[in-house]
């Protein structure tokens, strides 16, 4: 998974479509941001069908991973920082 | 004053002197899992219709996709640029670069994915290469703007072969 598997995360979701993995971020976390594609959570550009949904839950982000054998992994990742970061683009 | 060519005028040319006279823009070829066969053969064949309409194609892809291309074309007559998908993805999102027309090969989720961000992030017109044994299934799943040309063809490329060329997504 790139730069992804030097970090540690955990998998929520495999072997769903990207719209599955959103529906469930949305269905399972009361705080959630939508982005656009292209947006950069760690360092990674979000691949996905806008809106793509991130879902925060304390210092945890819930976000998709996508690549093109495997498909879309949802992950859930903990970093205080990144998390208040994306606190600040809450509507 | 550089005089406008239309495409008929264009083609003369190039048969004529074997090359186009002027580049019409830059092409990218979004690659997916090359599990599909069909893959390598159809990039290879609209690479070199786009060369010969005078677009410059780029193609990304993962290692593997990028591979079987370069390997099957070591002397380069069709390939030119190639690139990992995830720098490519992040030059256009950076606004570092872009292209005038963007190909995303789909046979699965992932590809859907894929063509929904590059429509997002780049102003080229997107087309949809859809392929493989559910072909059908990933068509209906396609609800943003693109242009889809879509076949059943997984070891037989000529089913994809023919979408293409009735849509002649390499005209001007």
């Amino acid at each position: 998974m790139g730069c992804v598997e030097s970090m540690n995360y955990e998998i929520l979701l495999r072997d769903q479509s990207f719209k599955e993995c959103r529906e469930y971020v949305r269905q399972h976390f009361k705080e959630y941001i939508d982005v656009q594609p292209g947006f950069k959570v760690f360092d990674i550009h979000l691949i996905g069908i806008p809106p793509i949904a991130i879902g925060l839950e304390n210092d945890f982000i819930i976000f998709p991973y996508t690549k093109p054998c495997h498909g879309t992994f949802l992950l859930r990742m903990e970093d205080t920082a990144e998390a208040a970061r994306l606190r600040t683009f809450k509507k | 004053m550089a005089e406008k060519w239309n495409y008929t005028q264009r083609q003369e040319l190039v048969n004529l002197s074997g090359e186009p006279p002027t580049s019409l823009g830059s092409a990218l070829l979004v690659l997916g899992c090359p599990q599909v066969p069909v893959q390598t053969s159809i990039a290879l064949y609209l690479i070199n219709r786009l060369k010969k309409s005078g677009f410059v194609p780029v193609v990304a892809g993962n290692k593997a996709a990028n591979t079987l291309l370069v390997i099957a074309d070591p002397d380069r007559h069709y390939l030119g640029e190639v690139m990992d998908l995830d720098r490519a993805v992040a030059m256009i999102t950076e606004k570092k670069r872009d292209f005038d027309r963007c190909f995303v090969f789909i046979h699965n989720d992932a590809g859907i994915s894929y063509a929904a961000t590059m429509g997002a992030i780049s102003r080229a017109k997107v087309f949809t290469l859809v392929y493989g044994e559910h072909y059908d299934e990933l068509v209906k799943q396609i609800d943003f703007p693109c242009t889809i040309i879509a076949a059943k063809a997984v070891h037989n490329p000529l089913p994809l072969k023919k979408a293409l060329d009735e849509v002649t997504p390499w005209a001007a």
